[in-house]
């Protein structure tokens, strides 16, 4: 094997600092000590017997050496977030889903005191549903209210895949909180109000496509409540809103939401550039 | 520790040009052409743009960074075409930004505003500690890694704009308006950052402070109204002024000498 290692006779040279020594011979010889850990060993043997001098000198300097790097400590790092919670929220969006689940919960108090008076037989929580995750996908990639955003308009990452991941985040703190609402008041069953709010925030991707995401999710927000106020208002329920939020309309709204995940799927370079 | 090298900073070249751009338009709003009919190839090097205010140096930086798509004609940057339906992912990777005005999230520390931004760029898991800390010491910021963004100066934060900026190693940096809020000193080093940055990267600094170009720029771009208006070495912008110019330095009188024929019907300002 001592055509791929270096002979004892080339280390002993290099140990003792031999200026006999060609430099191409020292540059090839360090360039195979680099990547070779037996030969760097039988350096370091060479160097304990050929030049005991380098070995004393070394003791000493870390001698002196030794209190100061005992008392050179670390400053621990000032970490207060996991570094995986970036990549799923930004700082910007967190007032926003707060919002959200106070005004899940708002809805969920109102429809355990005042349900009767406001909305008929509809349930509150049942009609804010499907807009609520909409607050939260509006900030998660918005030029206004994001103050990062420019900076991140820029990166390899922005695009489809870092607004769906913001956009997963979202769901999974709005959606369980309409869950366990739901099965504790006992008055609207999951599928009633699940699809219609996954259809609503793939609709809002998908305009936003065009028209900017925080945009395409205000206006369908905006228009979910033009529907809705008239019961807020008159206290009754028009045929409409009662039509769409009838379980038996599920096909509907599963159909929205296949035909907006069919667009954010043909417009998924066009987010890039938003 | 050895520098780590991707398969892309191997493989061979096949443009000639970081940046190449022909007859390319970018609008901004509805009707202003920012950058209106630009030829411009830009390689190796430091390229300080110049320009009045609103002669489009930011759109043009903009539209270079992947942000604005371009409205009409070509760009080409490290040999891939920019345009409406591309994924501009694998460019991207390779591309290093600074706007002027950056937003940031106020409670993060320096290293966690360059680790999070290092994530965005795609570095690979295992560099990103490495790269992150020779960034933050390329631009003095070591000391103060751990400290939250909102303690920090204005100059500070825009060092660490600057960070952020060269964490990924890119082959095209794009820096705008870099020199405000430093202090003289911090310019000075900044300037060295530039030069030694240039000698292995396309560097775009935009600007409206002429010694800055003077002092760090390999090659000046002379831009007004979106359009070129002068590409050439510093010595050759100082050589197009005459003692009649208004300016204080040859550079100034040079800048001032070719700007007269674009001059904006709009008062002395």
């Amino acid at each position: 094997m001592s055509g791929e290692h270096s002979s004892m006779r080339l280390l002993d040279d290099y140990a003792r600092g031999d200026t006999e020594m060609a430099a191409d011979a020292v540059w090839a010889l360090e360039a195979h000590l680099e990547t070779c850990a037996m030969c760097r060993s039988r350096l370091a043997a060479s160097v304990a017997t050929e030049v005991p001098g380098i070995a004393t000198l070394l003791d000493t300097v870390r001698a002196g050496l030794e209190p100061q790097l005992d008392a050179a400590v670390r400053t621990p790092s000032r970490r207060h977030r996991p570094r995986w919670l970036s990549a799923w929220l930004t700082p910007a969006m967190a007032p926003w889903l707060a919002m959200t689940v106070v005004v899940t919960l708002m809805a969920l108090l109102l429809d355990s005191l005042a349900r009767p008076t406001f909305f008929g037989d509809t349930s509150p929580v049942l009609a804010i549903a499907p807009v609520l995750p909409l607050c939260g996908v509006a900030a998660s990639w918005s030029r206004g209210l994001d103050p990062a955003h420019e900076l991140t308009a820029s990166t390899a990452r922005a695009g489809l895949p870092l607004l769906l991941r913001r956009t997963t985040a979202v769901l999974v703190v709005v959606l369980p909180g309409l869950l366990v609402g739901g099965w504790l008041t006992g008055t609207m069953t999951a599928a009633q109000w699940l699809l219609p709010s996954l259809a609503f925030t793939s609709t809002a991707l998908a305009l936003g496509s065009v028209v900017g995401v925080t945009r395409a999710a205000i206006g369908l927000a905006v228009a979910w409540g033009v529907v809705v106020a008239p019961a807020w208002v008159t206290g009754h329920v028009p045929l409409a809103l009662r039509i769409v939020l009838q379980p038996d309309q599920l096909p509907v709204w599963g159909l929205l939401l296949a035909l907006g995940i069919g667009a954010v799927i043909a417009r998924r370079n066009a987010y890039s550039t938003l | 520790m050895t520098p780590t090298t991707s398969a892309a900073d191997t493989a061979p070249k096949t443009y000639a040009w970081e940046i190449r751009a022909s007859g390319l338009r970018v609008r901004v709003g509805r009707k202003k052409m920012a950058v209106d009919g630009l030829d411009l190839s830009l390689g190796i090097g430091t390229h300080g743009l110049l320009g009045p205010n609103g002669a489009g140096k930011t759109t043009l930086i903009r539209t270079l960074a992947t942000v604005l798509r371009p409205t009409e004609g070509e760009l080409e940057m490290l040999g891939t075409c920019v345009g409406a339906t591309v994924d501009h992912r694998a460019l991207r990777r390779r591309i290093g930004c600074l706007p002027q005005d950056f937003g940031y999230y106020k409670r993060f520390t320096v290293r966690e505003f360059v680790e999070y931004m290092a994530w965005l760029k795609e570095v690979p898991k295992a560099a990103i500690p490495g790269a992150v800390q020779r960034a933050v010491e390329r631009v003095g910021l070591a000391d103060r890694a751990d400290h939250r963004m909102k303690t920090l100066s204005g100059g500070m934060v825009r060092r660490a704009g600057i960070a952020q900026a060269i964490v990924n190693d890119p082959a095209v940096l794009l820096l705008d308006e870099p020199t405000v809020g430093l202090d003289p000193a911090q310019r000075l080093r900044f300037r060295e950052l530039l030069q030694e940055l240039g000698r292995d990267t396309c560097v775009v600094v935009s600007t409206h402070l002429v010694e800055d170009v003077a002092a760090a720029c390999s090659d000046v771009v002379l831009f007004a109204d979106g359009r070129l208006v002068f590409q050439g070495t510093p010595d050759d912008l100082a050589a197009a002024g005459g003692p009649d110019h208004p300016g204080d330095s040859p550079l100034e009188r040079g800048y001032s000498a070719l700007l007269q024929g674009s001059e904006q019907p709009g008062g002395t300002w």
